[in-house]
Formats: structure tokens, sequence, C-alpha cells
């Protein structure tokens, strides 16, 4: 689809803002936010070089935003209108809902085969009977693999000859590569123009822009070459509708990255107002905090979690009138688990909240400030808060690779994200009866695990890196 | 000691009260026991009566907390939450959606969950306090590096994935053991046992060695370590003698709120496995819906995890001699 026709389209779609899609975008938002406070302040700015002079961080740090640029387009969403006969009637819109994502990667939505396909392939997985015509007339029934409708289009029908293929793939991926290293070039040429201009800040961290480039010139290189693979072929093959698996996957990032990151605006305010009182006031009130916590604690957390996820899943049953569109059930389901999961992960942060706020309400300027009569919402928000602040941070990088984890285990069990909506722990779920079949169907689940270690492994390297950094008692360790 | 026992069984009381309520909410006030008939009875067969006797069948059409039609004190105790929910603390479980007793299948079940999880908690502990050990002798080198990574690595994976890839690889391309099920005699067991313990073990190793190496390491830059070396022990010796018997400290009274759990099992192990333990009961319960069942298994999981909060304290004192309960 050409930028022309996609601008046109956007202009006269309905916009449709989902729950999570105004979630997701705040939570950016609120990043971009907390990066200018931060480059403001010179001694958070040593603190944050000193976590970006690493280079795993740098990498998983690009590699994490990455994931979330597709997030984020993946999150505005609208119905397109609807052909009309005539210009004078009402506009109607189509009760598809799709993301700029979608429009984006049209081709790859839209373009079906019938069944299994291995990546690259160009025909299916299966053998299928074929009536073939002989050249005397005769006709006869063969059992083999059909080619594809949609991959494989620029080859002549019939059977595709070695040579050609390979030729082809190479050329493609190829013409690829080079396509994506053009564009690296152009973005870093715009980037160098931009520093040349505003080249205020001497002290920028050498090592960290370099391997900035680094990654961000081998994703435009593999993102290239499979944008010019993807001209002629399903780059990780068709699942079981023939769908392809590469949109899946890049549909799953934004899911991943929801439940990721959703949860903490619950477990944050919970965490953070429980722990902080409870350790700070003492007495009757940490009496109670600490009641509660034990009691949520005590659930098996899986179990409150299907517990909670069965009562909503009938509500939503028994209420069909209140969405418009199954996209929208999905995503309130999708937000349901995730007010499900902040409301049982917050035990943790609470418990680590009161401890600190326990011993910080002996230390000199809190009593100083107490002594000067500061109220005592005063002195948690103003020399508490600030000062717990790293292990927030901690806790909350830590906890979003085991929240992306614990997606796919619930999908699996089936509490977990609408069956319509695409997530790793569906992809896998589908996946896993894939591999007994003959030919073996390997590539779903492999493509899922690509990703999701991925995008797990970075947010776990680059917690590592923010904790080394952050945490005062892992100095000269490790 | 005895005493103190007494009270912090008398403390769980509260607690599991709390539990009980948390969870009639979710069952019963967020959804009526109209919504949870609708449920089971599908959409086709659905007529308010079919509604009322499924009802009726299973006491649900009793009111929630009072019942003013009866007497005295039947008002409080013949209603859903009474019945229900105050009667588990009497170990009674009631009935599942099949009609089976809940009660006899948590005691039948209890044993292929103990058989996969106790090798796992055993072997696990073992392998990793020996991994981590290893990493802390290493300390500083690639060697400790590599594992630091491998560890991050290892706990990037989903465990789906160590599940599907241990069957694929060893049970469907080599052969070496059946892909699932379970036998109640112990000789034949083991067959089937072998491999999902060895993936459970595999998919936790992970994060508890780069969490027990910390442990050690924190342990290592203490005093009484360096008067050690300075007396002219070997390194090994150190840590060995001294530095592992006091790094397993927090180990052990970390780990001692889970034994009890053990009983529950493992959700995703015995589902994938084909095991009949409870791990996989509450997987089908919640697959069927069986609010009985589910609600059940929370008040059994809460039950082993107060247990596990009481020993954990109790290690405190074993392990550590300065630590007295009062």
């Amino acid at each position: 689809m050409t930028i022309s026709s996609l601008l046109n389209n956007l202009s006269q779609s309905l916009w449709v803002w989902l729950v999570t899609d105004v979630l997701l975008w705040s939570l950016f938002v609120l990043l971009i936010l907390s990066v200018v406070v931060i480059l403001r302040s010179p001694l958070q700015r040593a603190v944050w070089q000193k976590v970006f002079h690493q280079r795993l961080a740098v990498v998983s740090a690009v590699l994490l935003a990455v994931a979330a640029s597709f997030a984020l387009l993946d999150s505005i969403h609208l119905r397109e209108p609807l052909p009309r006969a005539t210009q004078d009637m009402p506009v109607r819109y189509s009760v598809e809902v799709n993301s700029v994502l979608d429009l984006l990667l049209v081709d790859l939505r839209k373009d079906h085969e019938k069944t299994y396909s291995a990546p690259l392939a160009v025909t299916l997985a299966a053998l299928e009977p074929v009536t073939v015509s002989l050249p005397d007339g005769t006709i006869e029934v063969r059992r083999e693999a059909p080619r594809l409708k949609v991959a494989g289009a620029a080859f002549p029908p019939g059977p595709v000859d070695e040579t050609t293929y390979w030729l082809d793939v190479v050329q493609r991926a190829d013409l690829g590569a080079v396509g994506g290293a053009l564009f690296f070039g152009v973005l870093g040429f715009i980037f160098m123009l931009l520093r040349r201009i505003s080249s205020k800040n001497e002290q920028t961290n050498r090592i960290a822009w370099r391997w900035v480039a680094y990654t961000l010139a081998s994703l435009c290189v593999l993102g290239g070459i499979f944008i010019g693979l993807s001209s002629n072929f399903h780059v990780f093959g068709t699942d079981k509708v023939g769908q392809d698996v590469l949109y899946q996957v890049l549909k799953s990032l934004r899911t991943a990255l929801v439940i990721g990151l959703v949860p903490t605006l619950v477990t944050l305010p919970l965490g953070i107002a429980l722990g902080l009182s409870a350790g700070y006031f003492r007495g009757k009130v940490d009496d109670v905090i600490q009641y509660v916590y034990t009691t949520v604690s005590a659930i098996p957390g899986v179990l409150l979690i299907a517990a909670a996820v069965l009562s909503i899943q009938v509500m939503i049953d028994n209420h069909p009138e209140w969405f418009a569109t199954a996209v929208e059930r999905g995503d309130i389901r999708l937000l349901a688990l995730c007010i499900i999961l902040g409301m049982t992960s917050w035990t943790g942060i609470a418990r680590l909240l009161r401890g600190e706020a326990l011993k910080m309400r002996e230390f000199e300027y809190v009593q100083a400030a107490r002594a000067f009569g500061v109220s005592a919402g005063q002195i948690l928000l103003r020399h508490v808060l600030p000062n717990v602040f790293p292990i927030i941070l901690i806790t909350l990088v830590m906890e979003f690779s085991s929240l992306v984890l614990a997606e796919a285990v619930l999908s699996y069990i089936g509490i977990g994200v609408d069956p319509t909506m695409f997530s790793f722990g569906l992809m896998i779920n589908n996946a896993r009866m894939e591999l007994s079949r003959d030919p073996v169907v390997w590539w779903s689940l492999t493509a899922a695990f690509l990703f999701m270690v991925i995008l797990v492994l970075a947010a776990n390297l680059l917690a590592d890196a923010v904790r080394d950094a952050l945490d005062p008692r892992s100095e000269g360790q490790s | 000691m005895f005493a103190y026992i007494l009270r912090r069984c008398f403390y769980a009381i509260p607690i599991l009260i709390g539990v009980n309520l948390i969870t009639f909410a979710l069952f019963f006030m967020v959804n009526s026991p109209d919504d949870m008939a609708r449920m089971q009875l599908g959409v086709k067969r659905v007529t308010p009566e079919a509604i009322q006797q499924w009802k009726a069948e299973r006491g649900y059409d009793k009111p929630l907390f009072l019942n003013e039609s009866a007497a005295s004190l039947n008002q409080l105790t013949d209603t859903v939450f009474y019945t229900k929910s105050l009667t588990l603390f009497a170990g009674e479980f009631g009935r599942s959606e099949d009609g089976r007793e809940i009660g006899r299948e948590i005691r039948e079940r209890m044993g292929p969950s103990l058989a996969i999880a106790l090798p796992t908690f055993v072997i696990g502990l073992g392998l990793t306090v020996s991994l981590a050990l290893f990493l802390v002798l290493f300390r500083g080198t690639w060697l400790d590096r590599t594992g630091v990574v491998l560890c991050v690595g290892l706990m990037s994976i989903s465990s789906l994935f160590f599940i599907i890839g241990g069957q694929f690889l060893f049970a469907r391309v080599l052969q070496l053991v059946p892909i699932s099920g379970y036998a109640s005699n112990p000789l034949v067991a083991w067959h089937f046992l072998i491999l999902p313990v060895a993936v459970a073990v595999i998919a936790g190793v992970g994060g508890s060695t780069r969490w027990y190496r910390t442990l050690f390491l924190e342990e290592i830059s203490k005093d009484y370590v360096r008067t050690a070396r300075a007396k002219g022990l070997s390194d090994a010796v150190v840590l060995f003698g001294h530095v592992l018997r006091n790094g397993l400290i927090p180990i052990l009274t970390g780990v001692v709120v889970v034994i009890p759990s053990l009983f529950m099992g493992s959700l995703l192990i015995e589902s994938f496995f084909c095991i009949p333990g409870l791990g996989s009961y509450t997987i089908d319960a919640i697959a069927a819906q069986d609010f009985a069942v589910v609600r059940a298994m929370v008040f059994l999981g809460s039950v082993l995890y107060l247990l596990g909060l009481i020993l954990t304290d109790l290690s405190y004192t074993l392990v550590d001699p300065r630590i007295r309960l009062k």
C-alpha cells in the first residue's frame, strides 16, 4: 500500500481508541516525560550514563524500543469506511477494527494460504491429491504438494526449479539488505545533522551511541531482508489457517508489552501507598496492611487469576451488548487480565517498601523533618519516596519479564488473553500439537520462541544493568 | 515454642477467613449463581426451571449471607456463605460438577503430585546450590561471567518451551522415554517421571542459581571469611566449610515456605505429561469452569502457604540459635 492511500485511508476512517491503546500511549508519554526530567538533572544523568555504559544494556534498550514502536503503531485503531453506493448515503464503517500496523502490513495480513507452509516455501507443507493431465490425454491423480496461492507468485506455475528459486531468494534478500542499509544511512545522516545543529552537550556517551548505531544498523538490514523476502515468500511460513506467522509475531508484541506494562499501573499505586504507610506509621496501620497482603499472597496466584478471569468471562459473555466489535471485547478482557495481574503482584513491592520505610523513618533527615512539623504525607512524598525510587524502578523492570512469561502460561491454561487476539502464549498453545504432525510443523513455535526470548532477554539484561547502576549495595560486585 | 506455634495457628484463621471472603466475592457476588448456571448448562438448555434445578441440586438457591425466612441461628447457617465457604474449614469440599467428591479426589491425587514435585525440589535445590557454589569458586573469571549470562538466558525462556522442546526431543525424536503418562507402580513410574522432573529442574535452574550466587557472594565479603583466609585456610576450605554453611541459612529458610505447597503439584508439568495429580486437576477444573473445585483448591493452597510461613519461622530458630520465638 502506498503512503498516500494509507493517509487517505486514515483521514476517512473512524478512530477507535481502545482502553489499552490509551494506557499504552499514556505510558509512552510518561516515559518521555521522565527522560526529560532525567536529562535535566545532572545527578540522574550521571546514573543513567552508568547504565548505558554497558554494551548489553544499550543493545537491549534499542531492541525494547523497536518492539515498543511496533506496539505503539499497533495501538492506533480505526474502522475503515465501507464503500458507498451513492455520495449522499450516510457513511458506514466496517466492523473490522484495524491498527495502523495492520494497514502497513496489509500484504501480510490479507494474503492467506490454504494451510501450513514452511518458511520461504512455495508449496504447501502437506501433500494433496492433484489431478494432472498427461500429454497423451489421460488424467492422473498424483499426491504432491500444491503451489501456494500468494507466495512464489513471481515464478511461473508448475514445479519451481532449484536454481531459479535460490537465485530469487538471494536476490530479494540482497535487495532488501541494501534497502535497509540505505534507510539506516539516511537515518544516521539526519541524526548527524540534528546533532551538528544542537551540539551543546559535549559529554556524550560515545560507547553507547556506537552500540546504538550497530544495533540499529543490524535491525535495519534484517528488516530490509524481511521486507525483501516478504514480497514473494512467507518468511516464517504460515499457520493452520494459512496466516503469515511473521504477521502474528509482530502483532503479539503489542499484547506482550500491554501485559508487561499495564499491570504496573495497578501495582505501583497500591504497592507504594500501602508499603510506605505500613512501614512509616507502624502500629495498627501496619497490622491491617500486613493482614491484607498476607491474605492476598496466601491465595495461589494462578488460582486467584483463574477465579477472577473466569468471573469476568462470565460477565462479558452475559453482556454482549456492551461491545460494538469483537476487538473491543477482547480488549476489555485484556484490560481485566492486566488489572488482575496487578492486583495479585503488588504484595512483593509492598513488602519491600515496608521494610525500607521502617529503616528510613529512623534516619536523621526524616526525624529532622518530623521535628520541623512537616506532615506525614509530605515526609513520605518528599523525603522517603525519592529515596526508594531505585528499588521501585528495578522491581518494575524485573516484573516486566516475569509478566510476559506469565502471559504464555496463562494463555495455555485458557485464562489468558482472548483467543481472537494475537499473543505469544496463544501461538505456543496452538503450536504445541503441530510438532506431532507429519511433516513436523516447527516454524510457528520457533518464531514465537525467538521473538519472546529476545524480548524477555532484553528486559532481563536491562534490569540487570539498571540494578548494577542504581543499587548502591551491588557496587564493586560481580 | 508450642505456645508460639499455637498462636501462629490462631493468627492463620482470620487470614483464611479473608481468603474465603475474597473467593466468595469473586464467585458469588461478581456473578450471581444464575450466571454460573447459564454457563454450565450451555446456551441450548437454559430455561428458568433448568436454572432453578441446577441451583437447587448444588445448594446455590439459598440467600448469600442472611436467610430471613429461617429460624434463629439458621438465619446464618442456611446460607450459601455458610454451607459453601465456612464448611471448607471442616475439610468438607463438596462435590465437583461431575458429581465426584472433591475431598477424595484430592487425597487420591496428592501422591502423583508429590512423585513429581518432591524429586524436582530436592534435585533442583542440590543442583542450583552446587552450580552457585561453582560460580562463586570461579568468581570474577570468564567462567563466572558466562555462567551468569547463561542463567539470565535460561530465565528468559518460557517453561513452556522447555516442556515442549523436551517432549519433542527426548520422547519423539530420540524415543528414550514415553511422551506422557503415569503409573502407580514405582518400578514402572520412574520411566514416566524422569523427563518431567528433568524439564522442571532445568526450567527453574537459571533464576535460583543466579539468586544463590548473589547470596554466597554477599556472605563471602563478610569479615569472618577474611579472618579464615588470613589464618591460611585455602579458598576451597573456606568456601565449603564456612561460606556454604552460613550461605545455606537464607537459602533454606527461603525454600521452606514452598515445601507444603509441593502437595499442590505443578500445573504445567502435570498437564503436559498427563500426570493425574492436583496440578492437572486444577487445570481441568479451570478449563471446565468447575467453580467448586477451584474454590477448594484456593482454600487448600492458602492453608499450605500459611503452613509454609509457620515452618519458615520455626526453621529460623533451628538454623540460627540467636533467634528465639516468643
